[in-house]
């Protein structure tokens, strides 16, 4: 996913000579293309976040569409007031690419792990925020954050994380991709939990539970309307993300389900990481079996949640 | 440190020897304070001659135009100093008076920190440590362009304890940028006493210099100096450390912690501040 967003960087600045990119001390060897052949809009500074976004910021003031690429955790956390003042409150078109969403970095550990970078950019007037589910995807969004107005947060996978989106429904920031139907629950998910959302539902569907399941790559700003539109149709609505089950896509949803006040009330559960720093190391899928953001605990929620109904 | 350009702290006030025009912007600072009755008036009045010469004398900007493509960009980073700023885009002519007289009023344009919605004011600034950073990929976007204009960013002492300014001075210096220029107002207090208490700055001028600048020295209150300082550029960035006196033209409240910023001025205050600042 990493490599088709930076990919696509190159590209777009190959057509379009108001993109610009900043990396903050990236690996050897990053977009040495877009270096070689546009060096006067490659930028690659030092460890130094908060002014590569002053920087960003600056330019974009000029007219720029500026890409910032490092990882998550770094882009989010450590020059946050950077993003709120000089990016949302200016509201400037910088494109900030977060590498390892969620828990990817899992072997580097707790300073490593982007576990509530959604919750703190969707708390953010202006910013936009996605994470798209896999590099096909990504392919879709990318084109897309050119001419977007303002700010947008773009929380990347692991890499090479398998393809599960299609392009049967065209992509558009802001707007939620209805990926398969079922009356009997609605499964609301974002990034590469998508792909647990549908393993899920294809064991509930050998259950005779038929889910739905609703991608939200966009998580601010929220599709509310349509989210209520699906989240209507069935009494039970669960969402799973990579993220602290605090600020994200869960919180998103329950803010929209609560003030809906559905009637009779839907039965609502939120998967996620619980109000804790991960412990261990491993890998990202094994943290994600740990804190049993997988598929079996969707499908024991759901039917735990439709035996509640019976 | 050059001795030549430090103002002693016991120094009496400089008010007789600011001109006719150094003490009417201070008067209309004192005005908006009288109308607010609030504002940073200390962080304001050590501001005055550096605003005063950039616009008077050094910035290229038309205020009818105030997006004008070529002109110099100054970013006022110590946003608390915004009174000074705005005493002075009003006298250009960027916005009515009467806004001045709304200042920090829910219906007024001009806030107790400069916002990007007031015409002449380049970037919203208030929390330190910002204004640098934003400066340079300004002054990157003229050399990608090879425009000749400048970009101007005032940073306040105390805003120096942000390692911000020292991230965003390596970051100019790396880039060779000879259009940036970091004016240092340099008043010797911050918010809770002597910069030298709170935190040691100095050696001042030798840590720009250690961070690749062309850097200046001058009294922050002589309009020939800061000219002359604002006027010429050399072949990499350049920081101007301005020995400044805050609250600068007013005697009872130079180097007066209490006039950092006021939220209540009694009559008797007022009456002393415009008293001072008689012409």
């Amino acid at each position: 996913m990493r490599e088709t967003c930076l990919r696509m960087v190159y590209e777009i600045a190959k057509t379009d000579e108001r993109v610009f990119f900043i990396g903050s001390d990236l690996g050897v060897g990053t977009l040495d293309q877009f270096k070689a052949e546009m060096p006067d809009r490659f930028f690659m500074e030092g460890i130094m976040e908060a002014t590569i976004i002053g920087m960003a910021a600056g330019l974009a003031m000029e007219g720029k569409i500026v890409y910032v690429n490092t990882i998550a955790t770094f882009i989010t956390r450590r020059c946050f007031e950077q993003i709120v003042l000089d990016l949302c409150l200016h509201n400037v078109n910088v494109r900030l690419i977060g590498n390892g969403g969620g828990m990817v970095y899992a072997p580097l550990g707790p300073t490593h792990e982007a576990i509530e970078d959604i919750a703190i950019m969707r708390a953010i007037p202006n910013m936009t925020v996605t994470a798209p589910a896999d590099a096909d995807e990504m392919r879709r969004l990318m084109p897309l954050t050119v001419n977007h107005n303002g700010p947008i947060y773009i929380r990347l996978g692991k890499g090479y994380d398998p393809i599960v989106t299609t392009n049967d429904i065209p992509f558009e920031i802001g707007k939620v991709i209805p990926m398969r139907d079922g009356g009997d629950a609605l499964i609301i998910t974002t990034g590469i939990s998508l792909k647990i959302a549908l393993e899920a539902a294809e064991k509930l569907s050998q259950q005779e539970l038929y889910v739905a399941v609703l991608h939200v790559p966009t998580i601010k700003p929220l599709d509310c309307d349509a989210i209520l539109h699906y989240a209507s149709m069935v009494p039970i609505v669960v969402t799973i993300e990579e993220h602290s089950v605090i600020g994200g896509l869960g919180s998103a949803i329950a803010e929209l389900i609560a003030e809906a006040n559905f009637n009779p009330a839907k039965r609502f559960k939120r998967i996620g990481i619980p109000d804790e720093f991960p412990d261990g190391y491993g890998s990202q899928a094994g943290l994600l079996d740990h804190y049993h953001i997988n598929a079996s605990e969707l499908v024991s929620t759901v039917n735990r949640l439709a035996k509640a109904y019976e | 440190m050059n001795t030549s350009y430090h103002i002693r702290q016991n120094d009496s006030s400089r008010s007789q020897i600011l001109d006719k025009r150094s003490r009417e912007l201070r008067r209309t600072i004192v005005r908006m304070l009288q109308k607010s009755g609030r504002g940073h008036i200390g962080a304001a009045l050590s501001l005055v001659e550096i605003l005063r010469v950039l616009y008077d004398d050094v910035l290229n900007y038309d205020p009818r135009n105030p997006k004008l493509i070529d002109r110099d960009r100054c970013i006022l980073s110590k946003g608390h100093g915004c009174m000074a700023l705005y005493a002075v885009l009003e006298d250009k002519g960027y916005f009515p008076e009467s806004e001045l007289w709304k200042f920090c009023k829910i219906d007024g344009l001009l806030g107790g920190h400069p916002e990007i919605k007031v015409p002449g004011v380049e970037a919203s600034t208030g929390s330190l440590g910002h204004g640098m950073g934003i400066g340079i990929g300004i002054a990157l976007n003229a050399k990608y362009h090879k425009s000749k204009y400048r970009v101007f960013v005032v940073i306040g002492d105390g805003e120096s304890n942000e390692g911000s300014v020292w991230e965003a001075a390596m970051c100019a210096s790396k880039h060779s940028l000879e259009n940036f220029t970091v004016i240092v107002d340099y008043n010797k207090y911050q918010s809770y006493g002597c910069t030298s208490e709170v935190l040691e700055l100095e050696p001042l001028a030798d840590k720009w210099k250690s961070f690749g600048f062309d850097v200046l020295e001058v009294d922050g209150h002589d309009v020939n100096q800061l000219k002359s300082a604002f006027s010429s550029r050399g072949n990499r960035p350049r920081s101007v450390i301005c020995h400044t006196v805050k609250g600068c033209g007013i005697e009872f409240i130079e180097n007066n912690l209490q006039w950092h910023h006021k939220n209540k001025v009694s009559d008797e205050e007022l009456n002393a501040l415009f008293e001072a600042l008689k012409d």
